[in-house]
């Protein structure tokens, strides 16, 4: 489903990521974890294809995106699902509004927007909340429209770019269940956290990166096990 | 398009300062312009009246009988140049001289013999107006036998035409810098509106916005900004002819033709402005 073969990526001189080779597979929960800087978010940029890899290639569905079109790239993103650590909504627009937006860029029916927002807001538990301002909201809701906007073109995964990195503790455990359900559901999800607490609370895949390499990767080593013994 | 229609509108409302401000500064560029258009249009009726007068007086030699000059007649109105010959008699010629040359009335009647020849009075079609045609029409007059002059107000034909000639090129070229200004200034005004709304276009393109559609709206609003200030500036236009009118001379106004076409060149201009702008915005993000 998300393919990288021996991908480096350079920011001038500087490589965010080397060598990096990692497929991601159908409604997979993938933890991407390591230091500021590790290169977590230029994976989830080149799954997203707001970056091309300077060297290797990345495949989603099967697709290379250095070879897509910036029409392919809006279509892809699509299918995808992203939410970032500042939610990024639209202040002046409220939640129902905020998640109505992702379906009208995509040209749908106005008919279709309705039903589609209701029951994504419903799943995100925010159906009260739905004539409200981001600004009227808590952070832990704040995330959850970014979720549910990322969730109503229905994608195949969802990219969580450290989605409880400004909420407390509460707030934290509520995304990350909400994350879970999603996957549950048959979403593939990968998520960049510093917070380890929450990978060791699971049983996910995680794959920690340190300089830009990745240096442990749970399904390789227990692979790697299983074949020793 | 609906949406990208409902995106401009909601621009107005959410910064109606910043709205009204692009679409003032729009309306008094494309104002000037209009101004420029307003003073050629008058400066282009007035040679037109002037270019009615341009004629071509052939005077006669003493003695030349009516039917040969009848006979001259037809041959020079089937000139292509000619719209119409009037045979003035040497008898018509001082009757008119001593009713236009008052001051002279005296001596012209105290005249024992006529000095006036009798003349052809040559009228040119329009178009045909100009030194060029003037000059190639008293050529061929001058192959005449009984041609013993021939007159066309050379020099201020050519002045005319001079005038006219420098009119068009200042108008081009002070129409085209104040539509560059205006270009510029929509494109500005654009710009910032797309600055502001950088994060919603970030989002949008995180959703899977294609570029044309993030473009649709600024070209909406653009289009309508160039529009309105187009609208506005034929208002200012109207209001500067107005005053002009009542207070110092009497000029003319655009026809309404002329006046949709400085809306359209509003509506051309934020367009292109805006595709600008949002075109280079997209190519950094």
């Amino acid at each position: 489903m998300i393919r990288f073969q021996k991908v480096f990526r350079a920011y001038g001189k500087n490589l965010a990521l080397r060598d990096v080779t990692l497929h991601v597979r159908k409604a997979e929960f993938v933890f991407l974890t390591g230091h500021s800087g590790a290169g977590k978010s230029t994976i989830l940029r080149l799954i997203y294809a707001d970056q091309l890899p300077t060297q290797g290639e990345v495949r989603i569905s099967g697709f290379r995106t250095d070879t897509l079109s910036n029409r392919d790239i809006a279509k892809l993103r699509r299918r995808l699902g992203i939410v970032f650590q500042d939610f990024r909504l639209l202040t002046d627009r409220t939640t129902e509004e905020n998640i109505a937006f992702a379906l009208e860029v995509t040209g749908s029916r106005r008919s279709i927007i309705g039903p589609k927002v209701t029951r994504v807001l419903t799943q995100v538990g925010l159906i009260q909340k739905a004539q409200q301002y981001p600004n009227e909201l808590s952070g832990g809701e704040q995330q959850r429209v970014a979720i549910a906007r990322a969730l109503v073109n229905d994608p195949f995964v969802i990219l969580a770019d450290e989605p409880t990195g400004n909420l407390d503790e509460r707030a934290t455990r509520g995304i990350f269940q909400l994350l879970r359900d999603i996957n549950a559901n048959g979403t593939a999800v990968v998520m960049a956290t510093h917070n380890l607490e929450l990978v060791r609370q699971t049983h996910y895949r995680s794959v920690e990166l340190q300089d830009g390499v990745i240096v442990f990767d749970s399904a390789v080593d227990e692979q790697l096990e299983e074949t020793v013994r | 398009m609906n949406l990208a229609i409902r995106e401009a509108l909601l621009t107005f409302r959410r910064w109606p300062a910043l709205s009204l401000l692009s679409i003032t500064t729009i309306a008094f560029a494309l104002f000037v312009v209009g101004l420029f258009a307003l003073v050629a249009l008058n400066l282009r009726n007035t040679l037109r009246s002037i270019e009615e007068r341009v004629e071509i007086v052939m005077y006669l030699t003493r003695g030349t009988p009516i039917e040969i000059a009848t006979v001259a007649i037809e041959d020079i109105e089937a000139f292509p140049e000619v719209a119409s010959v009037v045979y003035i008699t040497e008898e018509e010629a001082l009757l008119r001289a001593s009713e236009e040359l008052v001051e002279f009335q005296g001596i012209f009647s105290e005249l024992e013999t006529n000095p006036l020849p009798a003349s052809l009075e040559v009228q040119l079609l329009p178009g045909f107006r100009n030194t060029e045609s003037a000059q190639v029409v008293a050529e061929r007059l001058s192959g005449f036998a009984f041609a013993e002059d021939i007159r066309y107000g050379q020099d201020w034909v050519e002045k005319l035409d001079r005038l006219r000639r420098v009119a068009g090129i200042v108008g081009l070229l002070i129409g085209g810098a104040f539509a560059l200004a205006s270009v510029i200034i929509i494109g500005t005004t654009i710009r910032m509106s797309v600055l502001q709304r950088a994060h919603e276009i970030s989002i949008m393109r995180l959703v899977g916005a294609t570029d044309g559609f993030v473009r649709r709206p600024f070209l909406v609003e653009g289009g309508l900004k160039g529009a309105l200030g187009g609208l506005a500036a034929v208002g200012l236009n109207f209001a500067a002819f107005y005053t002009i009118n009542r207070t110092l001379f009497e000029v003319s106004f655009f026809s309404f033709g002329q006046a949709a076409l400085i809306v359209l060149f509003g509506l051309a201009l934020g367009l292109i402005a805006s595709a600008t702008s949002v075109g280079r915005h997209l190519r950094k993000v």
